[in-house]
């Protein structure tokens, strides 16, 4: 079903900004997206009305901070179809939650010898926590390589990298740059086939598009409320309970301990609390949860195939543009282009575009290796959600043919 | 706006930069980049006699770092080396703060950074990789 897009611009306030005299149009989602009214405003009245420390209190306020935080525990679940709320633990977002796994997880069941399977497409947080586990425990580190332009990953050499039987498989849903989706569901057939755990990163999936761990087979699975519609300074680890049960804890302190003493070790609690030391993003937890009730009202594949849609559109008009080059697949299979115009240097159409109240990425989106493989240290990216329209593109495109005109 | 960052001459300097390709016979060189954007330029010199005989860039890099790599190196050709180091720091406050004292006319346009406090770094870059490649004997 198409999205009522100026209903859902409605609740949009930072559409009502205006940017060096002009209106604000923001391509800008892959690297975090904007909030709808109804989260903003959940986040005050929480903090009016609901607002104490969790699972701490015997007093109301406390109760119903619990209560909230529990809540947004019980829909993230849901959201992602995991069995129960407990294979939910909450993190400061998703580079926490792959730290996590990787000093949890990681160093319980990766040692000298062993191989941790990556692919080439890999964001900065999901290589280096498993670069630097590899360091410390003697593991070795292989990638399923990108190929070329970026276009797919090479599903066959995943297959034979996995024949290897690595001990994790670590891999990235929708890739923050190439504009394509990976086999999730193929490649988590493969790896339990050989007996490899798998971690999947859907920082740019989950809430952008209808998810299901059941369905994906994964074993774990990362994601960050900012992407989403949702604040700031939470997201999610999902993992199998069998799994989270034997995993350690990583961080110490109040809340994840079961007793404590002065003069033996502290036995601790069951997960998800064991890997929630400490005071939680309790605030930003009842406005994920709003923000997942507002997303799946306004349905996630209806989002999907407006993201995709207006991504291909501009695909197809930034192609007439002499000497603009898309990364990844001819035709985009999720809501972001990244591309380089010879002799435009990306900083300065960021620059330019913002002179215009247009915002869009420029560098190495956190992906430096991968874009350095394609010959390209400096990158535009447009990235595209709910609250996009035909329009933005049309300045987009606009936009880029005056600075080739400016620059070049 | 574009045109208070964006003046004609850096815009010349950037679609046609002096001094750029490689250095036969460096005797000096050093690389230098931006995280945030994605700049990446090297600096080759000829020493001779405590001066700077020789002075070129290569690299990948946004206008306003190419303009002020390729106005960096026909500048510095000739100068002692620390007047050279003396210069970049002089260059420095006039990126920063739009005020550069003891800077030569030639290269005050680029002050117009200092409105601008993404871009300064662009402009300072090529500077501080020169100041690097002083101290960098090519072995």
């Amino acid at each position: 079903m198409a999205l009522n897009i100026s209903k859902i611009r409605e609740q949009f306030p930072f559409l009502r900004e205006t940017v060096n005299g002009h209106p604000l149009i923001y391509l800008d989602n892959a690297a975090s997206s904007q909030k709808p009214e109804r989260v903003i405003r959940r986040i005050g009245r929480f903090l009016e009305s609901e607002y104490a420390n969790v699972h701490r209190g015997i007093h109301a306020l406390s109760e119903r901070a619990t209560a909230a935080y529990e809540d947004a525990r019980t829909v993230l679940a849901g959201l992602l179809h995991a069995e129960r709320p407990e294979e939910v633990a909450f993190t400061r977002g998703t580079t926490e939650a792959v730290n996590l796994l990787a000093n949890t997880w990681g160093r319980t069941n990766i040692g000298p010898g062993d191989t941790i399977l990556l692919t080439e497409m890999e964001h900065h947080s999901n290589l280096l926590p498993w670069l630097h586990l590899a360091r410390e425990t003697g593991a070795r580190v292989d990638f399923v390589p990108v190929l070329e332009n970026g276009a797919a990953l090479d599903f066959e050499a995943a297959g034979r990298l996995l024949a290897k039987r690595p001990k994790l498989f670590a891999f990235v849903q929708v890739p923050n740059t190439l504009g394509l989706e990976n086999p999730v569901k193929e490649l988590c057939r493969l790896a339990r086939d050989a007996g490899v755990t798998t971690f999947v990163d859907g920082a740019q999936s989950v809430g952008h598009q209808p998810g299901d761990v059941q369905g994906l087979g994964c074993d774990f699975l990362a994601c960050s409320a900012h992407k989403m519609c949702g604040p700031s300074g939470i997201g999610a680890l999902w993992g199998r309970q069998e799994l989270l049960a034997e995993m350690p804890p990583w961080q110490y302190g109040g809340e994840m301990v079961d007793r404590a003493y002065f003069d033996k070790p502290a036995t601790f609690r069951e997960p998800p609390a064991r890997f929630e030391a400490g005071t939680p993003p309790i605030l930003e937890a009842a406005g994920w949860a709003e923000a997942v009730r507002f997303l799946t009202e306004t349905g996630l594949e209806s989002i999907r195939e407006h993201s995709v849609e207006l991504a291909n559109f501009a695909a197809g008009q930034l192609r007439e543009i002499d000497g603009l080059r898309i990364f990844g697949p001819d035709v985009r299979q999720s809501g972001i282009v990244t591309f380089s115009i010879e002799g435009v240097h990306a900083h300065d159409v960021a620059f330019f575009a913002n002179e215009r109240g247009l915002a869009l990425r420029a560098g190495h989106h956190c992906a430096q290796p991968l874009m350095r493989k394609l010959g390209s240290l400096s990158s535009s990216r447009a990235s595209f959600y709910l609250y996009n329209t035909r329009q933005d593109v049309e300045a987009l495109v606009g936009i880029l043919r005056e600075a080739v005109a400016f620059f070049r | 706006m574009d045109n208070e960052l964006y003046q004609a001459v850096l815009l010349q300097h950037s679609k046609k930069p002096r001094n750029f390709g490689p250095l036969e016979n460096p005797t000096h060189s050093a690389d230098g980049h931006n995280a945030l954007c994605g700049d990446e330029i090297s600096v080759a010199l000829r020493i001779e006699n405590g001066a700077v005989a020789e002075a070129k860039f290569s690299g990948s890099a946004c206008a306003i770092c190419t303009a002020s790599a390729s106005m960096m190196t026909a500048e510095v050709k000739g100068l002692a080396c620390d007047a050279v180091e003396t210069l970049a720091g002089n260059f420095r406050q006039l990126a920063k703060d739009g005020l550069g004292p003891d800077v030569p006319m030639r290269l005050q346009v680029l002050g117009g950074v200092h409105q601008f406090p993404q871009r300064v770094k662009c402009a300072v870059l090529p500077w501080e990789t020169l100041v690097r490649a002083l101290k960098s004997p090519v072995v």
